[in-house]
């Protein structure tokens, strides 16, 4: 999915080298980014690391055998297989032009593309997500080994369980709007079209409280990850444990109280504005207190620089800049110039591919060799996540200027004065999507089947691996 | 732990500080100033349509007098769009089914980009144009030369007739409707008790719905005018309505 993902980003970005637009039609363009946002965000960013990392993880680090329920835990592999094969029958079929973000009376009236299939599709993955999350509440409650209390369990699984306390919370209400859109586009109910008696802005209330929990989804259980290596590669205890754990469950909490700031210009009142971007605020401060305690454990550690640690702090970094670009967009004032813009697009993609990304990069790096019991060639996987870094910031650095020069985002066609920042845009991005595709395969995929005998040396290279593999060897 | 303690002090005052400079400013814009001058917009995918109340249209393009305050008075015919015009810092969301308002006071002649900002479709990235700030005086010989035989409120006036309000709304009280005169911007009992105010809003929702918004003393015979007025004819019967409660000239000459 995440090619398929990347192949559209790269298509838009060579699409906007020109003014005018170079290779697609208008319609298609849409249909390129609604697929992007779609496929990365349902099928990607939320499932990567809870479904790869965590369930191989979770039952490892608390001591269990396996998940709680590993039944359950099978069946919603299947239930996102089926959800992705209908989003994919939609994208060959002609694809859907609604960004995905559904914002309705355009979705449930006045398009006429695969909405319906790729609503379904969306729908379908949910129930996946959300058995996923049951799952890890429940074994987290329930399986930990005799000694392994809360406050002693790596830091990761903290943010696993944040992760899935909002999977369980969130995505009900997400599947609840996209079935009142089905509802009005098959059976015309007055739902959202003010045509027929609906409320238009009803469903970005709808859509927003789960969307920006789903947005912790996805970073937290990268903030786990980074957690797990910042230690290990520092040879240090990790600072400030506890206020590493509790700022997850703070997270988890805030998420659902700030979806009010994707709404500032919606026509929601001035004041239920004011309330949004005060959360919003609030909840920066969690966010800042990790970053604090991620360099204070660095801080006088003995750092190696090897691969997954390089991921890490190519995520301390980015997300940093996406944290605090983020405070922009959360200010009232500033927030209603930089909304829809792309100054909104670059802080996202500093968040989930500076961040979560970079994360799950870095995480499958370090576990690799406990996955698979093979290593990657190191060099290569170093090579690979400076190039990421370097070509990540060339995409999207000049998104930001972009932004606050006022062009707005899902434009196939702008103004020419955008076109040098688009033009650096597009060069980065081609150069990122390659390097990020030799990445994957060379420093992942091919090198580990030749360099598996230095997987004994391993545990001594890496003693802070500690928490994780103490805990699976009790 | 003191260490702690700092670390989560200081970015909190930072984040009070920011969220109550932008809270302010965005109070302070999100209220308009007496006697702005008003412009209508009308999105429809994927235009603009603009009006002055003197008459003149104008599509994907607003000329503007540069030093006066202007507010506009949005609202769209099909999903919801957005205008935005970068330097100005402005941006507010174009809503079917109803209105939205932002204004600016522009500082500089010169002609700016105005954007859609709000995904709407196909040709969301075409439904832009410009926003033409002129000198007081160019901005008077624009308006003279691009002037209509009408007002906004006399092309109501035409409607209220073409379409029949005023076979019920007669100006004596006498017919089947209340009497319009005098009523905008007053307070409307309704036949349950509820209180409100004859705005833009209510005038909209009265003649896409009267059946909503029972009198006392009435039957309740308006019927629907869904689908017969457009969104731009409404702005222009309201802008009737309105001058016949500020008692101005309105009768076409
Ligand atoms: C068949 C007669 C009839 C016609 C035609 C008619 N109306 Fe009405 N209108 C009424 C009645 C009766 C009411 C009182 C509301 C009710 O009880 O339903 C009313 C109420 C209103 C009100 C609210 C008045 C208030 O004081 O609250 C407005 C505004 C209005 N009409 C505008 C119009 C416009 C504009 C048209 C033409 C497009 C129109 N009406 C056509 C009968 C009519
Ligand atoms: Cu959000
Ligand atoms: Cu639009």
């Amino acid at each position: 999915m995440f090619f398929i993902g990347g192949a559209a980003a790269v298509m838009m970005r060579l699409h906007l080298i020109e003014p005018a637009g170079a290779l697609v039609q208008p319609e298609t363009y849409n249909k390129l980014f609604t697929m992007h946002g779609v496929v990365m965000v349902f099928f990607f960013l939320i499932p990567s690391i809870p479904a790869t990392l965590g369930n191989f993880l979770v039952p490892m680090m608390i001591g269990a055998r396996d998940l709680a329920f590993p039944r359950l835990n099978l069946l919603s592999w299947y239930v996102y297989i089926t959800g992705a094969a209908f989003t994919l029958y939609a994208l060959i079929s002609g694809g859907v032009d609604t960004g995905w973000t559904f914002y309705t009376p355009l979705s449930s009236h006045y398009l006429n593309t695969h909405v319906i299939t790729t609503a379904l599709g969306v729908f379908i993955t949910g129930f996946s997500s959300i058995l996923t999350g049951l799952n890890f509440i429940v074994t987290i409650h329930k399986m930990r080994a005799p000694g392994m209390t809360w406050k002693r369990m790596p830091l990761f699984l903290w943010s696993i369980y944040a992760a899935s306390v909002i999977f369980v919370l969130a995505t009900p209400v997400l599947a609840i709007a996209l079935f009142l859109v089905g509802l009005e586009r098959i059976f015309h109910v007055g739902i959202f079209d003010p045509a027929i008696g609906g409320d238009p802005v009803l469903f970005q209330h709808l859509f927003w409280f789960y969307s920006h929990p789903a947005v912790y989804i996805m970073i937290l259980p990268g903030m786990g990850v980074v957690s797990e290596l910042v230690t290990c590669f520092s040879k240090k205890k990790p600072f400030g444990y506890i206020f590493i754990a509790y700022s997850s469950l703070a997270i988890a909490v805030f998420s659902f109280l700030v979806w009010g700031h994707h709404l500032f210009v919606s026509s929601q009142s001035v004041y239920a504005g004011f309330i949004s971007s005060a959360l919003s605020f609030a909840l920066a401060i969690p966010s800042a207190i990790k970053v604090f305690n991620w360099t204070a454990t660095l801080y006088k550690g003995s750092i190696s620089y090897q691969a997954p640690m390089l991921y890490a702090l190519g995520f301390i970094g980015l997300f940093t800049m996406g944290g605090l670009t983020g405070l922009f967009l959360a200010s009232l004032a500033t927030g209603v110039h930089l909304h829809d813009t792309y100054f909104v697009i670059a802080h996202f993609h500093y968040i989930m591919v500076g961040g979560a990304v970079m994360a799950y990069l870095g995480g499958i790096h370090f576990w690799w060799p406990k996955i698979t019991g093979r290593l990657y060639h190191d060099g290569w996987a170093r090579f690979a996540a400076l190039v990421i870094f370097v070509g990540f910031n060339l995409t999207f650095f000049p998104q930001y200027m972009l932004g606050y020069l006022g062009m707005p985002r899902r434009y196939a066609v702008y103004p020419a004065e955008f076109q040098v920042l688009d033009v650096m845009s597009s060069a980065g991005a081609s150069h990122t999507r390659r390097r990020l595709l030799d990445s994957i395969r060379l420093s992942s995929l091919v090198h580990p089947l030749w360099t598996r005998s230095r997987i004994e040396s391993l545990e001594r290279e890496r003693p802070g691996m500690g928490d994780a593999i103490a805990a699976s060897h009790r | 732990m003191a260490l702690e303690i700092t670390g989560i002090a200081i970015p909190s005052l930072i984040c009070i500080f920011l969220f109550l400079w932008g809270a302010s400013l965005f109070f302070a814009a999100a209220q308009s100033p007496q006697g702005a001058m008003a412009i209508f917009v009308v999105g429809k995918q994927w235009m603009w349509h603009l009006q002055h109340p003197e008459g003149p249209r104008e599509i994907n393009q607003l000329h503007i007098p540069v030093d006066v305050p202007v507010r506009l008075t949005m609202t769209s015919e099909d999903v919801i769009h957005d205008f935005f015009v970068p330097a100005f810092r402005m941006k507010m969301d174009v809503v079917p089914g109803r209105y939205t308002s932002e204004w600016f006071e522009a500082t500089k002649p010169g002609s700016y980009h105005l954007f859609c900002a709000q995904y709407c479709g196909t040709l969301h990235s075409g439904m832009t144009g410009t926003i033409e700030v002129m000198s007081l005086t160019g901005y008077a010989q624009w308006l003279r030369e691009n002037s209509t035989a009408e007002s906004m409120a006399q092309m109501g006036l035409q409607l209220f007739s073409r379409l029949g309000c005023d076979t019920c709304h007669l100006s004596d009280g006498t017919g089947a409707g209340p009497a319009l005169q005098g009523r905008f911007g007053k307070q409307v009992t309704l036949r349950d008790g509820q209180n409100r105010v004859m705005d833009g809003a209510y005038v909209r929702q009265s003649i896409l719905d009267p059946a909503s918004l029972p009198l006392p003393n009435y039957r309740p015979v308006m019927p629907t005018f869904r689908g017969q007025v457009s969104e731009e004819h409404i702005l222009q019967l309201i802008a009737y309505i309105k001058s016949l409660a500020s008692g101005e000239r309105t009768q076409a000459p």
